[in-house]
């Protein structure tokens, strides 16, 4: 039973829900204002790199934390340019971006890291412990010592969701989303919109990514994210472009990944489970929420359409 | 009056979209508290010219006065804050969202938090100051048109609009509910607001206009008071001509073309869309199909083209069971096919006018040989269609996107009757087209049905149905209602049917499919 839903299996849960999470609340906020932003896979590996960098250089958790927003930001930003400025394919300038910062935090990792790997002194992100919860059977196994950044996800999830249904502002940035020839003629800023929309969801995806270096893992190895991104981007869509949703869908992905690692060496009626199999659980899910075979999901009306007013 | 400085006054307004001149030195005067009939054939320079005036366009020269001041319009913020508001021809709305939000959208008033009671509160006390009926809490995807279009006349006067431009407000309304607006309308005017309208409907400028300006071609053809004017004198100011009656009907009809027998189908949302049809169509017949849209009238369409499968029910065209067949197994049967939605259905904008008249023979020869397209042949049938349908520009390289809606339409029928057909399912065929285009259809469906093809008319026009059709059929929550035969069917009778009143029969004729 335990290797189905103990504390340990829980609690891994959680950890690989959460970069996958953050990456689905910035698909979130992207597409629902109207821009396919692939490149949050990019985002978040520039996230993880940067944060360690800055974490080596500065030695100082929020000054790293900060470093690595601030990348995601950046490499939102060149997306941004492309799509909304000069209306480029969303999906090649997404994918360049994914591959130059692949090749930039593999590069910078190479030159600096190489032959000593990434300094095991560098501040990491601390876990929240959950005194009260020590002796609660599983819960506290579960949540009693999870990284801050845990806690900050779902404050942001929930942030989120009262942003995009109960503020002005989420009401505009969704009706730019939707029908952005209708926000512009009743004044709303369709370009500046965007442009906000894009920068945060690099933002929420290079936390991501920080999550996984300073807090995971204590280092930066290449291509540590592993398609999280993409797989944060099924999530959005099986989450119906909800921050909730998309939590809970995180949730789905990360359960999956848990059990691969818990099953592993279970035998079953004696034969060995077989592990392999399962570790493709994500993959099929995630191939099964985008091809729209888990509920009827709708995307944005005017998702990854570039938008030209029409003022001449 | 005269003396009163006017509400609008446009002097020498001319624009051009590259090579084609769409407006030429026009005036538009409109007095406070009038309603202004704007109308023009399709391309005429209508939309450029109210665009012009809400600043989505700018023009190349001329000056627009506002209350007698010179008003520089670089937007729609700048004409919102003029107090000019428009009601776009496709309805500028955000489906998801509820009636009260589309209705604030933009200018929430109210903190950041979205303060949807207050909102909705709002809203109501705008609907009732001006008599008009909508759910603030429902969804836009929910209602029907008309509801939406109500939505589009709240936006503007939430906004404080004094001036209220209508492009077209009435092509996608059922009779009901063109009577609702024009309502609305007449109480804008009793509110001391200002309304330009523009419409192709005669019947529609003399019911509610006080003055008319007439365009043709970019330029102004006419400025007239609504009381002194007739329709005749518009349509030839508006056509350059004076317009054809329509042939009187004659002639008997053959053997039974389509025979539709016990048909059910479900609608998009699931629901059944259609409950058991019985309706039969003869050659050198025109059976017209009534009914307030949405109660079945396309899905019906669908199923005979078999672009939608029935859960029941047999298709018959002349013999042959087409139930389950694909669309161009059923084409290939004789059965043409003039779409609702040109735009979406009937054509591929981006493509040449001599491409879309061959979709769907671009397989056979000789437009093309062993797999290859050749541009050749496709480009001296393009030519001769275009000459044949009147197409103008009679080029058959240029882009369909291009053309006006007319003139796009003139495609359509082009590629549909081109090939003699035994049966033609025509939905809504003149919606959105000037009367000379109408008439134009009209006059191509019936020689058709003097060929001796059958049609099958969908048309949500009374005056079309009435017009064409030799019977006419009254759908309603996907059934059908009565078959009328032409001369029983008057006005009051069909509007009863299409509300779903069937006492409204009559004693004499029944339901009888054919
Ligand atoms: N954005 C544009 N680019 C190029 N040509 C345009 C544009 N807008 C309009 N036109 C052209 O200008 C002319 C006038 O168009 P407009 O839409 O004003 O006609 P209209 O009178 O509103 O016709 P309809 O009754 O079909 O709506 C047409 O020939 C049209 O093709
Ligand atoms: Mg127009």
């Amino acid at each position: 039973m335990d290797v189905l839903i103990g504390a340990g299996v829980l609690a891994a849960t959680i950890r690989l829900a959460t970069p996958v999470a953050l990456a689905a609340l910035g698909g979130v906020v992207t597409e629902r204002s109207g821009v396919v932003n692939i490149a949050l896979e990019g985002c978040m590996l520039v996230g993880a790199f940067f944060g360690v960098f800055a974490a080596d250089r500065t030695g100082s958790l929020p000054a790293a934390i900060a470093a690595a927003v601030v990348a995601g930001i950046l490499l939102a930003a060149v997306h941004a340019l492309a799509a909304i400025t000069f209306r480029a394919d969303q999906i090649v300038s997404g994918m360049a971006l994914n591959i130059l910062a692949l090749g930039l935090t593999s590069y910078l990792d190479y030159q600096l890291y190489s032959t000593t790997g990434t300094p095991s002194t560098i501040p990491l992100v601390p876990n929240v412990h959950l005194g009260f919860l020590e002796n609660a059977p599983v819960l506290g196994g579960a949540i009693g010592d999870q990284s801050a950044i845990v806690w900050a996800t779902l404050a942001i999830v929930v942030l989120l969701q009262l942003f995009l249904f109960r503020t002005v502002p989420g009401l505009r940035l969704r009706s730019v989303g939707e029908h952005p020839r209708a926000a512009d003629t009743l004044g709303i800023d369709v370009r500046r919109t965007r442009y906000w929309a894009v920068l945060a969801s690099g933002a929420l995806a290079a936390l991501g990514g920080v999550y996984l270096s300073l807090s995971v893992a204590g280092s930066f190895s290449d291509n540590m994210t592993n398609g999280r991104g993409f797989i944060g981007l099924a999530a959005m869509i099986f989450g119906r472009w909800t921050p909730v949703g998309a939590l809970g869908a995180a949730l789905v992905f990360g359960y999956g990944d848990a059990l691969s690692v818990s099953l592993q060496g279970v035998k079953v009626a004696g034969v060995e489970f077989p592990v392999q199999l399962l570790s493709t659980i994500p993959y099929l899910l995630t191939v099964l929420a985008v091809a729209g075979f888990v509920g009827r999901s709708r995307m944005p009306a005017a998702d990854g359409q570039p938008y030209e007013s029409e003022g001449h | 009056m005269a003396l009163e400085t006017p509400i609008v006054e446009m002097r020498g307004i001319s624009k051009r979209f590259g090579e084609l001149q769409a407006l030429a030195d026009v005036d538009l005067t409109v007095h406070r508290g009038d309603i202004h009939a704007l109308v023009g054939e399709n391309g005429a320079g209508k939309t450029t010219l109210m665009n012009i005036l809400y600043g989505l366009y700018r023009a190349d020269a001329g000056t627009t006065r506002i209350r007698g001041n010179e008003a520089r319009i670089a937007g729609p913020r700048d004409a919102i804050h003029l107090g000019i508001g428009m009601i776009h021809q496709h309805f500028m709305l955000v489906p998801p969202l509820t009636v009260a939000e589309n209705v604030v959208l933009g200018d929430e008033r109210g903190g950041p938090l979205l303060d949807r009671r207050g909102i909705e509160a709002r809203v109501s006390e705008l609907e009732a100051r001006f008599g008009i009926r909508a759910d603030p809490s429902a969804k836009i995807e929910d209602v029907p048109f008309g509801v939406q279009q109500r939505v589009e006349i709240l936006k503007v006067l939430y906004r404080g609009s004094e001036i209220l431009i209508f492009d077209e407000p009435t092509a996608v309304l059922t009779p009901q509910e063109v009577d609702d607006l024009f309502q609305i309308v007449r109480t804008l005017r009793g509110e001391g607001k200002t309304v330009i309208l523009i419409t192709h409907k005669l019947r529609e400028v003399m019911a509610v206009s006080d003055h008319v300006t007439v365009l043709r071609e970019g330029r102004n053809a006419a400025q007239l008071v609504t009381t002194r004017t007739t329709p005749a004198q518009i349509a030839v100011a508006m056509v350059g001509r004076e317009l054809r009656e329509i042939a009187a009907r004659s002639g008997t009809p053959g053997d039974v073309v389509l025979e539709v027998s016990g048909l059910t189908a479900p609608s998009d949302r699931g629901g059944p869309a259609l409950k058991g049809i019985d309706l039969g169509v003869r050659a050198g017949e025109i059976v017209g199909l009534a009914g307030v849209g949405g109660n079945g009238q396309s899905e019906l369409a669908q199923c005979i083209l078999g672009l939608r499968d029935a859960s029941a029910g047999v298709i018959r065209v002349g013999g042959v069971d087409v139930a389950h067949d694909d669309p161009h197994r059923t084409r290939r049967r004789g059965v043409a096919y003039v779409p609702e939605d040109r735009r979406v259905e009937g054509l591929v904008l981006p493509f040449s006018v001599a491409e879309n008249f061959i979709l769907g023979k671009q397989d056979r020869a000789p437009y093309a040989r062993r797999g290859i397209l050749r541009a050749d042949a496709i480009r001296r049938e393009g030519a001769r269609l275009a000459t044949e349908f009147d197409v103008r520009p009679a080029d058959p390289d240029i882009e369909v996107g291009s053309l006006s809606g007319g003139n796009q339409q003139k495609v359509v029928l082009g590629r549909e009757l081109s090939e003699s057909p035994k049966l033609i399912v025509a939905n809504q065929p003149t919606r959105g087209l000037d009367i000379a285009a109408t008439e134009y259809v009209h006059e191509r469906l019936l020689d058709q049905r003097s060929r001796g093809c059958a049609i099958l008319l969908i048309s949500s026009e009374l005056d079309e149905i009435r017009d064409l059709s030799d019977r006419i059929a009254v759908m309603f929550e996907g059934r059908i209602l009565a078959v009328l035969p032409a001369s029983e069917a008057t006005e009051d009778r069909l509007g009863l049917l299409m509300a779903g009143h069937v006492e409204a029969v009559g004693e004499r004729s029944g339901t009888s499919p054919a």
